[in-house]
Protein backbone atom coordinates (compact mmCIF):
# COMPACT_ATOMS: atom_id res chain seq x y z
CA UNK A 1 0.00 0.00 0.00
CA UNK A 2 2.43 2.28 0.86
CA UNK A 3 6.00 3.05 -0.91
CA UNK A 4 8.56 2.08 2.07
CA UNK A 5 11.38 3.81 0.13
CA UNK A 6 14.02 3.57 2.68
CA UNK A 7 15.68 7.07 2.25
CA UNK A 8 18.53 7.45 4.95
CA UNK A 9 21.16 5.83 2.79
CA UNK A 10 23.76 8.72 3.52
CA UNK A 11 23.36 7.14 7.02
CA UNK A 12 23.44 3.77 6.36
CA UNK A 13 26.95 4.58 4.82
CA UNK A 14 28.35 6.76 7.56
CA UNK A 15 27.37 3.71 10.29
CA UNK A 16 29.19 1.30 8.18
CA UNK A 17 32.07 3.68 8.28
CA UNK A 18 31.97 3.91 11.74
CA UNK A 19 31.35 0.49 12.25
CA UNK A 20 34.50 -0.03 10.33
CA UNK A 21 36.45 1.85 12.14
CA UNK A 22 35.72 0.22 15.23
CA UNK A 23 37.93 -2.41 14.76
CA UNK A 24 38.70 -2.44 17.91
CA UNK A 25 35.48 -3.38 18.99
CA UNK A 26 35.51 -7.29 18.25
CA UNK A 27 38.40 -7.46 19.74
CA UNK A 28 36.56 -5.86 22.88
CA UNK A 29 33.81 -8.14 22.70
CA UNK A 30 35.47 -11.40 22.03
CA UNK A 31 38.06 -10.18 25.55
CA UNK A 32 34.61 -8.80 27.67
CA UNK A 33 36.52 -5.86 27.78
CA UNK A 34 34.55 -2.70 27.74
CA UNK A 35 33.69 0.37 28.35
CA UNK A 36 31.06 1.10 31.00
CA UNK A 37 28.34 3.37 29.94
CA UNK A 38 28.14 5.70 33.01
CA UNK A 39 32.22 5.81 32.97
CA UNK A 40 32.36 6.91 29.01
CA UNK A 41 36.06 5.33 29.09
CA UNK A 42 36.79 6.14 25.82
CA UNK A 43 40.36 7.95 26.87
CA UNK A 44 44.04 7.11 25.21
CA UNK A 45 44.43 5.06 28.09
CA UNK A 46 41.45 2.84 27.77
CA UNK A 47 42.85 2.16 23.52
CA UNK A 48 46.11 1.57 24.75
CA UNK A 49 45.70 -0.74 27.74
CA UNK A 50 42.75 -2.74 27.09
CA UNK A 51 44.41 -5.97 28.42
CA UNK A 52 44.48 -3.94 32.04
CA UNK A 53 40.39 -5.00 32.64
CA UNK A 54 39.53 -8.63 33.32
CA UNK A 55 37.85 -10.78 30.91
CA UNK A 56 34.20 -11.91 31.61
CA UNK A 57 33.53 -15.50 32.55
CA UNK A 58 33.60 -17.64 29.65
CA UNK A 59 30.05 -18.50 28.03
CA UNK A 60 28.72 -15.65 29.15
CA UNK A 61 24.34 -15.22 27.58
CA UNK A 62 24.08 -12.83 25.64
CA UNK A 63 21.46 -10.03 26.70
CA UNK A 64 17.78 -10.71 25.71
CA UNK A 65 15.18 -8.20 25.40
CA UNK A 66 12.68 -9.73 26.03
CA UNK A 67 9.11 -10.21 24.52
CA UNK A 68 6.16 -8.48 23.26
CA UNK A 69 6.11 -5.09 24.52
CA UNK A 70 9.00 -5.45 26.29
CA UNK A 71 10.85 -6.81 23.57
CA UNK A 72 10.22 -3.09 21.82
CA UNK A 73 10.71 -1.18 24.84
CA UNK A 74 13.99 -2.63 25.87
CA UNK A 75 15.51 -2.17 22.23
CA UNK A 76 14.12 1.37 22.64
CA UNK A 77 15.58 1.91 25.68
CA UNK A 78 19.00 0.08 24.28
CA UNK A 79 19.00 2.97 21.44
CA UNK A 80 18.38 5.63 24.73
CA UNK A 81 21.41 4.57 26.54
CA UNK A 82 23.65 4.46 23.53
CA UNK A 83 22.66 8.21 22.49
CA UNK A 84 22.65 9.01 26.38
CA UNK A 85 26.49 7.66 26.25
CA UNK A 86 27.41 9.40 23.16
CA UNK A 87 26.02 13.40 24.17
CA UNK A 88 27.51 12.08 27.48
CA UNK A 89 30.86 12.39 26.32
CA UNK A 90 30.37 15.09 23.64
CA UNK A 91 29.88 17.36 26.57
CA UNK A 92 32.52 15.75 28.62
CA UNK A 93 35.35 16.60 26.26
CA UNK A 94 33.69 18.87 24.08
CA UNK A 95 34.94 19.67 20.48
CA UNK A 96 37.41 22.50 19.57
CA UNK A 97 35.75 25.51 18.55
CA UNK A 98 32.66 24.94 20.19
CA UNK A 99 30.35 27.80 20.16
CA UNK A 100 28.21 28.81 23.32
CA UNK A 101 25.15 28.44 21.44
CA UNK A 102 25.97 24.45 20.21
CA UNK A 103 26.89 23.52 23.50
CA UNK A 104 23.73 24.55 24.91
CA UNK A 105 22.47 22.69 22.27
CA UNK A 106 24.20 19.65 23.25
CA UNK A 107 23.78 20.03 26.49
CA UNK A 108 19.63 20.18 25.99
CA UNK A 109 20.21 17.01 23.48
CA UNK A 110 22.20 15.55 26.22
CA UNK A 111 19.71 15.55 29.20
CA UNK A 112 17.10 14.28 26.83
CA UNK A 113 18.94 11.44 26.28
CA UNK A 114 19.28 10.90 30.06
CA UNK A 115 16.07 11.40 31.09
CA UNK A 116 14.20 9.04 28.13
CA UNK A 117 17.20 6.00 29.25
CA UNK A 118 16.51 7.01 32.92
CA UNK A 119 12.86 7.10 31.93
CA UNK A 120 12.70 3.52 30.32
CA UNK A 121 14.70 2.50 32.73
CA UNK A 122 11.85 3.28 35.25
CA UNK A 123 8.79 2.18 32.99
CA UNK A 124 10.49 -1.62 32.39
CA UNK A 125 11.55 -2.19 36.14
CA UNK A 126 12.36 -5.62 36.64
CA UNK A 127 11.96 -6.50 32.24
CA UNK A 128 14.45 -3.81 31.88
CA UNK A 129 17.85 -5.10 30.16
CA UNK A 130 21.09 -4.54 32.03
CA UNK A 131 22.58 -0.84 31.19
CA UNK A 132 24.94 -1.69 28.36
CA UNK A 133 28.71 -0.65 27.79
CA UNK A 134 29.52 1.02 24.54
CA UNK A 135 32.28 1.97 22.17
CA UNK A 136 33.00 4.89 20.20
CA UNK A 137 36.02 4.73 19.63
CA UNK A 138 35.38 5.39 15.88
CA UNK A 139 34.08 8.91 16.76
CA UNK A 140 36.83 11.80 17.33
CA UNK A 141 35.25 13.63 20.04
CA UNK A 142 37.89 16.36 18.88
CA UNK A 143 36.19 16.96 16.27
CA UNK A 144 33.22 19.06 15.22
CA UNK A 145 32.34 17.42 12.06
CA UNK A 146 32.99 14.18 13.47
CA UNK A 147 30.78 15.00 16.52
CA UNK A 148 28.15 16.27 14.96
CA UNK A 149 27.98 13.75 11.62
CA UNK A 150 27.80 11.16 14.39
CA UNK A 151 25.26 12.96 16.31
CA UNK A 152 23.17 13.23 12.79
CA UNK A 153 23.33 9.65 12.35
CA UNK A 154 21.42 8.44 15.86
CA UNK A 155 19.17 11.01 15.78
CA UNK A 156 18.14 9.89 12.13
CA UNK A 157 18.58 6.37 12.97
CA UNK A 158 16.15 6.85 16.52
CA UNK A 159 13.57 8.65 14.32
CA UNK A 160 13.36 5.43 11.79
CA UNK A 161 13.81 3.46 15.13
CA UNK A 162 10.46 4.21 16.91
CA UNK A 163 8.78 5.17 13.34
CA UNK A 164 9.02 1.54 12.18
CA UNK A 165 8.32 0.17 16.06
CA UNK A 166 5.18 2.18 16.32
CA UNK A 167 3.00 -0.93 14.94
CA UNK A 168 4.56 -3.68 17.44
CA UNK A 169 3.14 -1.72 20.25
CA UNK A 170 0.14 -3.65 21.63
CA UNK A 171 -0.23 -1.02 24.17
CA UNK A 172 -2.03 2.04 23.43
CA UNK A 173 -0.19 3.52 26.31
CA UNK A 174 3.56 2.91 25.28
CA UNK A 175 2.72 3.59 21.81
CA UNK A 176 1.52 7.38 23.33
CA UNK A 177 5.01 7.49 25.24
CA UNK A 178 6.83 6.25 21.67
CA UNK A 179 4.83 9.39 20.09
CA UNK A 180 5.78 11.67 23.17
CA UNK A 181 9.82 10.62 22.74
CA UNK A 182 10.20 10.31 18.67
CA UNK A 183 8.82 13.90 17.73
CA UNK A 184 11.76 15.29 19.82
CA UNK A 185 14.54 12.73 18.28
CA UNK A 186 12.85 14.64 14.93
CA UNK A 187 13.28 17.87 16.66
CA UNK A 188 17.13 17.12 17.70
CA UNK A 189 18.00 15.38 13.94
CA UNK A 190 16.62 18.63 12.44
CA UNK A 191 18.88 21.10 15.02
CA UNK A 192 21.58 19.25 14.59
CA UNK A 193 21.97 19.28 10.74
CA UNK A 194 20.27 22.55 10.93
CA UNK A 195 24.16 22.74 12.73
CA UNK A 196 25.92 21.55 9.65
CA UNK A 197 24.25 23.16 7.12
CA UNK A 198 22.45 26.03 8.60
CA UNK A 199 19.07 27.79 6.92
CA UNK A 200 19.39 25.13 3.88
CA UNK A 201 16.74 22.12 3.24
CA UNK A 202 19.18 19.84 5.13
CA UNK A 203 16.98 19.54 8.53
CA UNK A 204 14.35 17.63 6.22
CA UNK A 205 16.49 16.53 3.87
CA UNK A 206 15.44 14.95 0.96
CA UNK A 207 18.19 11.96 2.03
CA UNK A 208 16.04 11.02 4.92
CA UNK A 209 12.41 12.26 3.99
CA UNK A 210 11.00 11.09 0.85
CA UNK A 211 9.10 12.32 -2.38
CA UNK A 212 5.98 11.37 -0.12
CA UNK A 213 6.75 13.75 2.35
CA UNK A 214 7.43 10.38 4.72
CA UNK A 215 10.82 10.14 7.35
CA UNK A 216 12.73 7.43 7.04
CA UNK A 217 11.81 4.30 8.62
CA UNK A 218 13.74 1.08 9.58
CA UNK A 219 12.68 -2.10 11.17
CA UNK A 220 13.47 -2.97 14.61
CA UNK A 221 16.16 -5.50 12.92
CA UNK A 222 17.75 -3.17 10.15
CA UNK A 223 17.88 -0.86 13.46
CA UNK A 224 20.05 -3.00 15.54
CA UNK A 225 22.31 -4.33 12.73
CA UNK A 226 23.17 -0.37 12.54
CA UNK A 227 23.27 0.38 16.54
CA UNK A 228 25.02 -2.59 17.65
CA UNK A 229 28.60 -2.05 16.62
CA UNK A 230 28.72 1.31 18.93
CA UNK A 231 27.14 -1.43 21.87
CA UNK A 232 29.70 -3.77 23.24
CA UNK A 233 27.60 -5.62 25.63
CA UNK A 234 26.69 -8.72 23.53
CA UNK A 235 22.70 -8.87 22.76
CA UNK A 236 20.52 -11.30 21.36
CA UNK A 237 19.01 -9.24 18.62
CA UNK A 238 17.75 -12.54 17.19
CA UNK A 239 14.19 -11.81 18.39
CA UNK A 240 13.52 -8.77 16.46
CA UNK A 241 10.80 -7.79 14.19
CA UNK A 242 12.49 -7.80 10.67
CA UNK A 243 9.57 -6.33 8.74
CA UNK B 1 -7.51 6.80 26.51
CA UNK B 2 -9.47 8.88 28.56
CA UNK B 3 -13.73 9.81 28.34
CA UNK B 4 -13.58 12.79 26.08
CA UNK B 5 -12.12 11.41 23.67
CA UNK B 6 -13.36 8.12 23.58
CA UNK B 7 -16.37 10.07 23.05
CA UNK B 8 -15.64 11.91 20.08
CA UNK B 9 -14.00 9.00 18.59
CA UNK B 10 -17.42 6.75 19.12
CA UNK B 11 -19.28 9.49 17.33
CA UNK B 12 -16.56 9.67 14.45
CA UNK B 13 -17.60 6.27 13.71
CA UNK B 14 -21.47 6.84 14.11
CA UNK B 15 -22.13 8.89 10.59
CA UNK B 16 -25.66 10.09 12.08
CA UNK B 17 -24.00 12.16 14.82
CA UNK B 18 -21.81 14.00 12.27
CA UNK B 19 -23.83 13.99 8.74
CA UNK B 20 -26.87 15.41 10.08
CA UNK B 21 -27.16 18.94 9.09
CA UNK B 22 -26.67 20.61 12.63
CA UNK B 23 -25.13 23.94 13.69
CA UNK B 24 -22.30 23.69 15.94
CA UNK B 25 -24.90 24.45 19.23
CA UNK B 26 -27.03 21.76 18.10
CA UNK B 27 -24.19 19.30 17.60
CA UNK B 28 -22.77 20.22 20.85
CA UNK B 29 -26.57 20.19 22.41
CA UNK B 30 -27.96 17.18 20.70
CA UNK B 31 -24.90 14.53 20.41
CA UNK B 32 -23.53 15.95 23.70
CA UNK B 33 -19.79 15.07 21.61
CA UNK B 34 -17.40 17.67 22.34
CA UNK B 35 -18.81 18.67 25.95
CA UNK B 36 -19.74 21.97 27.27
CA UNK B 37 -16.30 23.50 28.02
CA UNK B 38 -15.94 24.04 23.91
CA UNK B 39 -15.87 27.32 22.87
CA UNK B 40 -18.23 27.92 20.27
CA UNK B 41 -16.59 30.48 18.84
CA UNK B 42 -13.97 28.14 17.51
CA UNK B 43 -15.48 25.26 16.78
CA UNK B 44 -14.65 25.22 13.07
CA UNK B 45 -16.74 24.84 9.55
CA UNK B 46 -13.56 22.64 9.19
CA UNK B 47 -14.87 19.74 10.72
CA UNK B 48 -18.08 19.87 8.61
CA UNK B 49 -15.77 20.03 5.73
CA UNK B 50 -14.07 16.92 6.77
CA UNK B 51 -16.69 14.91 7.55
CA UNK B 52 -18.92 15.71 4.75
CA UNK B 53 -17.69 12.94 2.56
CA UNK B 54 -16.76 10.88 5.34
CA UNK B 55 -18.96 8.01 5.28
CA UNK B 56 -18.94 6.00 2.01
CA UNK B 57 -17.99 2.75 1.94
CA UNK B 58 -14.24 2.34 2.30
CA UNK B 59 -11.94 -0.83 2.82
CA UNK B 60 -10.93 1.29 5.97
CA UNK B 61 -12.80 2.16 9.07
CA UNK B 62 -14.69 5.04 9.42
CA UNK B 63 -12.90 6.01 12.52
CA UNK B 64 -9.81 5.96 10.62
CA UNK B 65 -11.09 8.15 7.78
CA UNK B 66 -12.13 10.77 9.58
CA UNK B 67 -8.88 11.00 11.50
CA UNK B 68 -7.22 10.65 7.78
CA UNK B 69 -9.36 13.47 6.53
CA UNK B 70 -8.77 15.43 10.19
CA UNK B 71 -4.84 14.99 9.17
CA UNK B 72 -6.00 16.19 5.73
CA UNK B 73 -7.49 19.39 6.70
CA UNK B 74 -4.35 20.04 8.81
CA UNK B 75 -2.29 19.95 5.55
CA UNK B 76 -4.19 21.76 3.58
CA UNK B 77 -4.46 24.76 6.05
CA UNK B 78 -0.34 24.17 6.73
CA UNK B 79 0.07 24.17 2.03
CA UNK B 80 -1.94 27.21 1.65
CA UNK B 81 0.00 28.79 4.55
CA UNK B 82 3.31 28.14 2.86
CA UNK B 83 2.23 28.55 -0.60
CA UNK B 84 0.82 32.26 0.08
CA UNK B 85 3.92 33.02 2.17
CA UNK B 86 6.12 31.57 -0.18
CA UNK B 87 4.14 34.06 -3.25
CA UNK B 88 4.13 37.06 -0.79
CA UNK B 89 6.59 39.78 -2.11
CA UNK B 90 9.65 40.21 -0.22
CA UNK B 91 8.05 38.35 3.22
CA UNK B 92 10.98 35.77 3.46
CA UNK B 93 14.74 36.46 3.10
CA UNK B 94 16.22 34.81 0.32
CA UNK B 95 18.68 33.55 3.04
CA UNK B 96 15.61 31.92 4.59
CA UNK B 97 13.64 30.66 1.29
CA UNK B 98 15.34 27.16 1.05
CA UNK B 99 13.67 26.18 4.68
CA UNK B 100 10.44 27.18 3.66
CA UNK B 101 10.48 25.64 0.20
CA UNK B 102 11.47 22.13 2.47
CA UNK B 103 8.22 22.84 4.48
CA UNK B 104 6.01 23.32 1.38
CA UNK B 105 6.92 21.09 -0.46
CA UNK B 106 6.28 18.19 2.33
CA UNK B 107 3.23 19.70 3.22
CA UNK B 108 1.85 19.06 -0.62
CA UNK B 109 3.14 15.42 -0.78
CA UNK B 110 1.33 15.18 2.50
CA UNK B 111 -1.99 16.45 0.78
CA UNK B 112 -1.06 14.27 -2.16
CA UNK B 113 -0.52 11.43 -0.08
CA UNK B 114 -3.36 11.65 1.91
CA UNK B 115 -5.54 12.11 -0.46
CA UNK B 116 -4.23 8.88 -2.22
CA UNK B 117 -5.14 6.89 0.55
CA UNK B 118 -8.90 8.40 1.02
CA UNK B 119 -9.61 8.37 -2.57
CA UNK B 120 -13.27 9.57 -2.97
CA UNK B 121 -13.60 9.66 0.55
CA UNK B 122 -11.18 12.77 1.28
CA UNK B 123 -12.75 15.78 2.57
CA UNK B 124 -13.55 18.88 0.81
CA UNK B 125 -10.76 21.64 0.78
CA UNK B 126 -11.61 24.42 2.74
CA UNK B 127 -10.74 27.96 2.40
CA UNK B 128 -8.76 29.41 4.50
CA UNK B 129 -7.96 32.93 6.59
CA UNK B 130 -4.38 33.28 6.84
CA UNK B 131 -4.76 36.06 9.83
CA UNK B 132 -6.46 33.51 11.81
CA UNK B 133 -9.53 35.63 11.94
CA UNK B 134 -7.55 38.86 12.45
CA UNK B 135 -5.17 37.44 15.20
CA UNK B 136 -2.59 37.91 12.66
CA UNK B 137 -3.41 40.84 10.26
CA UNK B 138 0.10 40.95 8.61
CA UNK B 139 0.89 36.97 8.77
CA UNK B 140 1.95 37.70 5.14
CA UNK B 141 3.79 40.82 5.50
CA UNK B 142 5.83 41.10 8.35
CA UNK B 143 7.91 37.74 8.17
CA UNK B 144 8.43 37.87 12.43
CA UNK B 145 4.37 37.19 11.91
CA UNK B 146 4.87 34.74 9.34
CA UNK B 147 7.54 32.92 11.56
CA UNK B 148 5.59 32.99 14.52
CA UNK B 149 2.60 31.42 12.51
CA UNK B 150 4.39 28.73 11.04
CA UNK B 151 5.97 27.53 14.54
CA UNK B 152 2.10 27.68 15.84
CA UNK B 153 0.65 25.93 13.03
CA UNK B 154 4.31 23.56 13.35
CA UNK B 155 3.72 22.77 16.55
CA UNK B 156 0.05 21.81 16.65
CA UNK B 157 0.59 19.36 13.92
CA UNK B 158 2.61 17.84 15.98
CA UNK B 159 0.69 17.30 19.04
CA UNK B 160 -2.43 16.33 16.23
CA UNK B 161 -0.98 13.19 14.74
CA UNK B 162 0.29 12.47 18.22
CA UNK B 163 -3.12 12.56 19.58
CA UNK B 164 -4.27 10.26 16.61
CA UNK B 165 -1.76 7.74 16.77
CA UNK B 166 -3.88 5.21 19.08
CA UNK B 167 -7.17 6.16 16.99
CA UNK B 168 -5.29 4.69 13.95
CA UNK B 169 -3.22 1.84 15.57
CA UNK B 170 -5.18 -1.01 13.96
CA UNK B 171 -4.26 -0.38 10.85
CA UNK B 172 -0.46 -0.69 10.93
CA UNK B 173 0.39 0.20 7.45
CA UNK B 174 -2.23 3.59 8.31
CA UNK B 175 0.09 4.22 11.98
CA UNK B 176 3.59 3.95 10.35
CA UNK B 177 2.52 6.39 7.97
CA UNK B 178 1.15 9.12 10.38
CA UNK B 179 4.43 8.31 12.24
CA UNK B 180 6.30 9.12 9.54
CA UNK B 181 4.64 12.20 8.71
CA UNK B 182 4.39 12.88 12.69
CA UNK B 183 8.21 13.14 12.76
CA UNK B 184 8.39 15.24 9.49
CA UNK B 185 6.15 18.44 11.26
CA UNK B 186 8.73 17.83 13.95
CA UNK B 187 11.33 18.52 11.92
CA UNK B 188 9.58 21.27 10.35
CA UNK B 189 8.67 22.71 13.77
CA UNK B 190 12.34 22.32 15.27
CA UNK B 191 13.99 24.69 12.39
CA UNK B 192 10.88 27.03 12.34
CA UNK B 193 11.82 27.41 16.43
CA UNK B 194 15.17 27.64 15.86
CA UNK B 195 14.74 30.40 13.00
CA UNK B 196 12.99 32.51 15.55
CA UNK B 197 16.01 32.49 18.32
CA UNK B 198 13.69 29.46 20.23
CA UNK B 199 15.22 26.33 21.26
CA UNK B 200 13.94 23.83 18.74
CA UNK B 201 12.11 21.78 21.47
CA UNK B 202 9.53 22.87 23.64
CA UNK B 203 9.99 24.04 27.13
CA UNK B 204 6.89 24.24 29.78
CA UNK B 205 4.02 25.69 28.01
CA UNK B 206 6.21 28.46 26.94
CA UNK B 207 5.26 30.67 24.27
CA UNK B 208 6.50 33.96 23.01
CA UNK B 209 3.32 34.81 21.49
CA UNK B 210 -0.06 35.13 23.41
CA UNK B 211 -2.53 33.93 20.81
CA UNK B 212 -0.56 30.72 20.47
CA UNK B 213 -0.96 29.43 24.11
CA UNK B 214 -3.33 26.98 23.09
CA UNK B 215 -1.11 24.95 20.95
CA UNK B 216 1.64 24.98 24.08
CA UNK B 217 -1.45 23.69 26.69
CA UNK B 218 -0.24 20.55 28.60
CA UNK B 219 3.07 21.13 27.14
CA UNK B 220 4.34 20.95 31.10
CA UNK B 221 3.76 17.52 31.80
CA UNK B 222 6.38 15.92 33.52
CA UNK B 223 4.78 11.89 33.79
CA UNK B 224 4.63 9.31 31.86
CA UNK B 225 3.27 6.02 32.70
CA UNK B 226 2.87 7.29 35.84
CA UNK B 227 6.90 8.03 36.33
CA UNK B 228 7.44 11.67 37.13
CA UNK B 229 10.56 12.78 35.32
CA UNK B 230 10.67 16.21 37.01
CA UNK B 231 13.78 14.98 39.30
CA UNK B 232 15.93 13.10 36.49
CA UNK B 233 17.22 15.98 34.99
CA UNK B 234 15.24 18.50 36.40
CA UNK B 235 11.88 20.08 35.28
CA UNK B 236 12.58 21.96 32.31
CA UNK B 237 14.62 19.44 31.01
CA UNK B 238 11.43 17.03 31.34
CA UNK B 239 9.23 19.17 29.57
CA UNK B 240 11.01 19.22 26.48
CA UNK B 241 12.16 15.99 26.71
CA UNK B 242 8.68 14.61 25.82
CA UNK B 243 5.95 16.36 23.52
CA UNK B 244 2.33 16.41 24.60
CA UNK B 245 -0.17 14.79 22.19
CA UNK B 246 -3.35 17.37 21.86
CA UNK B 247 -7.05 15.71 21.31
CA UNK B 248 -8.70 16.41 17.98
CA UNK B 249 -11.10 18.83 19.66
CA UNK B 250 -8.37 21.41 21.06
CA UNK B 251 -6.82 21.24 17.54
CA UNK B 252 -9.87 21.45 15.35
CA UNK B 253 -10.51 24.96 18.31
CA UNK B 254 -6.77 25.59 16.92
CA UNK B 255 -7.48 25.01 13.38
CA UNK B 256 -10.65 27.13 13.15
CA UNK B 257 -9.13 30.41 13.74
CA UNK B 258 -8.23 30.06 10.98
CA UNK B 259 -11.21 28.92 9.09
CA UNK B 260 -13.71 30.97 6.95
CA UNK B 261 -17.12 30.63 8.45
CA UNK B 262 -19.55 31.97 10.57
CA UNK B 263 -18.30 31.90 13.89
CA UNK B 264 -20.99 30.70 16.53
Amino acid sequence: MFDKSNTGDEELRFLSRLAQANGRRTFLKWSGVTLAVTAIGCSADDKLQPSGRSPLAGGAEPVSLGTGDFLVLNFAYALEQLEAAFYSKVIESKYSGITAEETELLDDVRKHELIHRDFFKAALGPNAIPALEVDFTSVDFASRQSVLETARTFEDLGVSAYNGAGKYLENLDYLLVAGKIVSVEARHAAAIRDLLAPKTAAYAGDDVVNEQGLDAVRTPAEVFALADPFITTEIDGSTLPTT
Amino acid sequence: MNKEKKLILEALENPDVLQRKTTRRDAVRGGGIFGAGVALATMPVLLAGLTRRAFAQSALPNSIINVLNFALVLEYLESDFYVAGLAAPGLIPSSDRAVFEQVSKHETAHIAFLEGVLGDKKAIRPTFDLTGRGAFPDVLTNYQTFLAVSQGLEDTGVRAYKGQAGAVASNDDILTAALRIHSVEARHASEVRRLRGQKGWITGNQTDVAALAPTYAGEQNTTHLGIDTASFQGVDAATEAFDEPLDLESVLAIAGTFGTGPIG
